[in-house]
């Protein structure tokens, strides 16, 4: 139950990252989610990312929507704090949060019902508007928390867990994310900590509205035989796009990859994303030819997996709005206030 | 003519075509007579469309200070030959008509004058271009209508020299044609007309301004950083107000602006932003009308429950639904005070003029910080979109932004402790922490499911309970820091009394001339906000009936004081109005004065006022 805390224990040895801090501390309360729930998967992928960045976890803020995604920013950053705000709702918190405090890490969850269906209006502006947000949907095709209905990101055709069809077609949130001009599109699997690690790490690092759309089995409700989102389905029809590397601005070389095979893309805080081509013609900065293989793969019932979509130039929110560069929220009155002899100016202009 | 000549007591209407330019030329109108130093209130009553329909702007002139918009038009200026029929009924017996006789008509009145200016073939005469042909005819009939009324004409010219400012051109163009009207008025009609302007000196200290744009200025002053809106009459103008002001006054030194103007995609948007940025320490806002408070309804439930500071501006027009975008009303009372599901209740401002926006406009953010709850600053569209003549804004410098119980880092430090939802000093009022105010301690999980007083997820009815409480503590907290009513015992020895609130106090205040005139004696109390202040309650119970005057339907007011309070309900007395126009004072004389004739026991209860008028 999440109002049991975790014993606070830490085994000596444990290794620290820059800052002084143990992989336990990005740690959150124990889980209630159902026992090998993807999204709990996520969760620990969310915990190494940040810790291997070294972020002090104060300085992020957590904030989700509703359903059983929106309830795992509790299991993570007991130290950073969190809002688990109205269902679809998480982006316009977000980008409120965001105007207050642009120097922030601001990191949401929400799950396929939450974005795809009660909150894909909010979804699409946040991304219009450049939002500097790491989006994570856990999206595992069903709704949970009521037993089992059909999300929007479920392929048609596919059945439930009762046997029945989904009559309708599936929304898809990356190909969606790319059209409308987010600046960072990857997919991934919750299984998959080694590709989803570093694509957080590139996420959280990217100055601009960053998508992820994790697969995540709901064990309980869409992991048998028919579901195209279960941990087999998944595991057998997937189409790496490549596999990633996150370095930092001080890490100048990679050696995990041969030369000739890797395109780096350098963000705009100085780090580079080191991205291992596998087929020849994938260029991840070239929007109408992703889209093109994303489509591609997905009539052949391939899922697309790894950084998908990337352009290292966009500029966020906060430039697009011209606002100052010091956190909003730490302005004083004297800054904000115009006083009374302006008021006076003000009456003037009335007269 | 006659030698019966009067000075400033005259109400000007002007028919017109929406969309064809004569919004400037009638509010260069109300200006110049606001400069000329003369009590005014202006109404514009316009429709929700862009071009093509009838649109009217009243001007009454009192220096009695009567400024309620009356029934009756003395100076009808029509322009629209659509309207004709209905706007000539609504001349006063002895009034006038001016209308464009470029097509000759004839009006059935023998009891006004009718007076034609060919204004169409003026411009046509003066004005090859089209467009310029239809925009000047507007400040044609300002011209005439200036020497027939005495409008001084130094102060127009100067109004029009402020406003075309480096524009040559234009000002020169603008002066000719309020030179055409004047000089066609001048060689052919017989002028002046009996009710007549001239120059008093009333206004020194009052500025002319609508509520919206002096509500902005209140939350520039009140510490706004984040406004997030979307579009909707009439509330609109209040955050491109704000922009405006803020892009001038809150520019730094590299040119960047402190604050973020954010046009949301819907209602359920722009309040989500501004909870997030209140929640991160901001002080947000958000700013629309009836049909966008139903849209936040969730939001505004969870702002209640998990505690975050939130402004939201409320300017009301016609309901229910889409109901009368243009119109005023006073019916979202009990949305607002009830918005949301489950056991909700929020705080309500009440401002009855631009002055009070101002002011309730930059105390809102501090009684939303203050008891970390929304604040909902119920202005209307009467108020909201039509220029007043009101006192003009002050500012104390010694004043500082109150932040409540924000917890700093050096607080948490000290404390090492920290229970977001823990009511420790009694008044039902927790303490706040904000995303980074410490790398150890402070942190919280903000939810709107039940928690405990640390923000921990529970299913305990007790605590739940318990939560709800403290949340009705803090409510009852604020009663005595909210602004209280403004009361007036001028009849202190009748059993009467009269509440209102917002917009109906200038209608009230020259029904009330009236109703000491007439031997009725009433105490009247103004509420200004909600939870009710004490005093509200003392009030009813010091009469033995008290009316309730407000505008909706369904008495809402009356019905939010018999929910909270615990009255005799029969004392009560309604008077509701919900046509969708601001008031007028022979409306409230006319049913109080019936209501007490017609009830013994009421009439019984008058006293009249000690000073009869």
């Amino acid at each position: 139950m999440t109002y049991i805390k975790k014993p606070i224990f830490r085994h000596p040895s444990l290794p620290t990252n820059e800052i002084g801090l143990t992989y336990r501390d990005y740690e959150g309360v124990v889980s209630t989610l159902c026992a090998g729930c993807g999204h709990d998967s996520i969760t620990a992928s969310i915990i190494d990312a940040c810790y291997e960045l070294s972020l002090p976890a104060h300085k992020i803020a957590k904030l989700s929507g509703i359903g059983c995604s929106s309830k795992t920013p509790n299991y993570f950053l007991n130290n950073a704090h969190g809002f688990n705000s109205v269902h679809g709702r998480m982006p316009s918190v977000a980008t409120g949060a965001n105007l207050a405090n642009r120097d922030l890490v601001y990191i949401g969850v929400s799950g396929d019902g939450d974005t795809a269906s009660i909150g894909l209006g909010q979804y699409c502006h946040a991304i219009r508007r450049q939002l500097n947000l790491t989006y994570i949907c856990e999206n595992n095709g069903t709704y949970g928390l009521t037993k089992g209905q059909f999300s929007a990101t479920n392929d048609k055709e596919s059945k439930n867990k009762k046997g029945l069809d989904n009559p309708f077609g599936a929304i898809d949130l990356a190909i969606m994310a790319i059209e409308l001009g987010a600046g960072f599109v990857a997919r991934s699997f919750s299984g998959d900590k080694e590709q989803l690690v570093p694509l957080l790490k590139s996420a959280l690092q990217y100055n601009g509205f960053s998508f992820i759309d994790v697969i995540s089995p709901c064990v309980t409700f869409n992991n048998h035989g028919y579901s195209t989102k279960s941990y087999d389905y998944i595991r057998e029809h997937r189409s790496l796009f490549g596999e990633l590397d996150f370095i930092p601005e001080e890490e100048t070389i990679n050696t995990s990859y041969a030369e000739g095979e890797t395109v780096t893309i350098k963000l705009h805080n100085g780090n580079d994303i080191s991205f291992k081509k596998l087929g020849a013609d994938h260029d991840p900065t070239d929007p109408h030819k992703v889209l093109n293989t994303l489509r591609n793969n997905r009539s052949d019932g391939k899922v697309t997996t790894g950084l998908l979509y990337v352009d290292p130039d966009k500029s966020d929110l906060h430039d697009t709005l011209n606002t100052s560069s010091k956190p909003l929220n730490s302005l004083s009155m004297n800054d904000l206030c115009p006083g009374g002899e302006e008021l006076e100016e003000i009456n003037n202009q009335f007269r | 003519m006659s030698s019966n000549i009067t000075y400033n007591e005259l109400v000007i209407k002007f028919a017109n075509v929406n969309g064809s330019g004569s919004a400037s030329a009638n509010t260069f109108c109300a200006k110049s007579l606001y400069r000329m130093g003369i009590p005014i209130s202006a109404k514009n009553i316009f429709p929700s469309n862009i071009q093509g329909l009838p649109t009217w702007y009243e001007i009454t002139i009192s220096e009695s200070e009567k400024l309620a918009r009356k029934e009756k038009v003395d100076v009808m200026v029509a322009m629209n030959a659509q309207t004709y029929a209905s706007d000539i009924d609504e001349v006063a017996s002895g009034g006038t008509f001016i209308y464009d006789n470029s097509i000759q008509r004839k009006f059935d009145r023998d009891d006004i004058r009718v007076i034609g200016i060919p204004i169409a073939k003026l411009c046509a005469a003066e004005y090859t271009d089209q467009r310029q042909r239809q925009l000047f005819k507007n400040i044609v009939y300002l011209g005439g209508l200036s020497l027939l009324i005495g409008i001084d004409i130094d102060v127009i010219e100067k109004l029009l020299s402020e406003q075309f400012k480096g524009k040559q051109n234009l000002f020169d163009a603008n002066l000719k044609a309020l030179t055409i009207g004047r000089k066609y008025v001048a060689d052919n009609i017989e002028y002046p007309l009996d009710k007549q302007v001239r120059k008093c000196n009333r206004n020194a200290n009052k500025i002319m301004i609508n509520g919206n744009e002096a509500a902005a200025l209140g939350a520039l002053y009140g510490g706004a950083t984040v406004a997030s809106w979307y579009p909707i009459t009439p509330s609109t103008s209040l955050v491109e107000a704000f922009e405006k002001h803020a892009n001038k006054l809150r520019k730094d030194k590299d040119g960047n602006i402190n604050a973020a103007v954010i046009q949301a995609e819907d209602e359920l948007s722009s309040v989500g932003m501004a909870i997030g940025a209140n929640w991160n320490g901001s002080r947000a806002f958000t700013s629309t009308s009836g049909p966008g408070v139903s849209l936040m309804g969730e939001f505004l439930g969870l702002a209640y429950f998990a505690e975050i500071p939130l402004v939201l501006f409320n300017i009301q027009r016609g309901g229910p639904s889409t109901g009368m975008p243009t119109r005023t009303q006073q019916s979202d009372i009990l949305t607002c005070a009830y918005a949301s599901h489950g056991d909700t209740k929020h705080i309500l401002l009440l401002p009855s003029d631009p002055h009070e926006c101002f002011e309730f406009g930059y105390k809102a953010f501090d009684y939303a910080e203050k008891f970390q709850t929304p604040i909902m600053v119920l202005s209307d569209l009467d108020i909201g979109m039509n220029d007043w003549v009101v006192d003009q804004f002050k500012w104390d410098d010694n004043y500082s932004h109150d932040r409540g119980k924000l917890v700093t880092s050096e607080d948490i430090e000290k404390l090492k402790s920290f229970a977001r939802y823990r009511d420790v000093d009694g008044d039902g009022i927790p303490y706040r922490t904000i995303p980074a105010t410490h790398p150890d301690y402070g942190s919280y999980f903000t939810r709107g499911t039940s928690h405990t007083d640390t923000g921990g997820y529970t299913e305990n009815g007790m605590i739940h309970a318990e939560m709800l409480d403290r949340i009705t503590k803090k409510f009852d907290t604020a009663k005595e820091y909210l602004p209280h009513p403004i009361i007036n015992l001028n009849s202190p020895k009748s059993k009467i009394g009269i509440i209102n609130f917002g917009s109906t106090n200038v209608a009230l205040n020259d029904a009330m001339q009236d109703l000491t005139r007439n031997g009725i004696g009433i105490n009247h109390l103004r509420i200004r906000a909600f939870p009710f202040s004490k005093s509200v309650v003392d009030f009813i119970n010091d009469h033995e009936f008290v009316f309730v005057l407000e505008q909706n339907r369904d008495a809402q007011m009356k019905k939010l004081l018999i929910s909270e309070e615990d009255l005799d309900t029969n004392k009560l007395i309604s008077i509701l109005n919900y046509d969708g126009m601001p008031l007028t004072a022979n409306f409230i004389v006319n049913n109080i004065t019936e209501i007490i004739n017609n009830n013994k026991n009421i009439k019984a209860a008058n006293s009249p006022p000690i000073k009869i008028v």
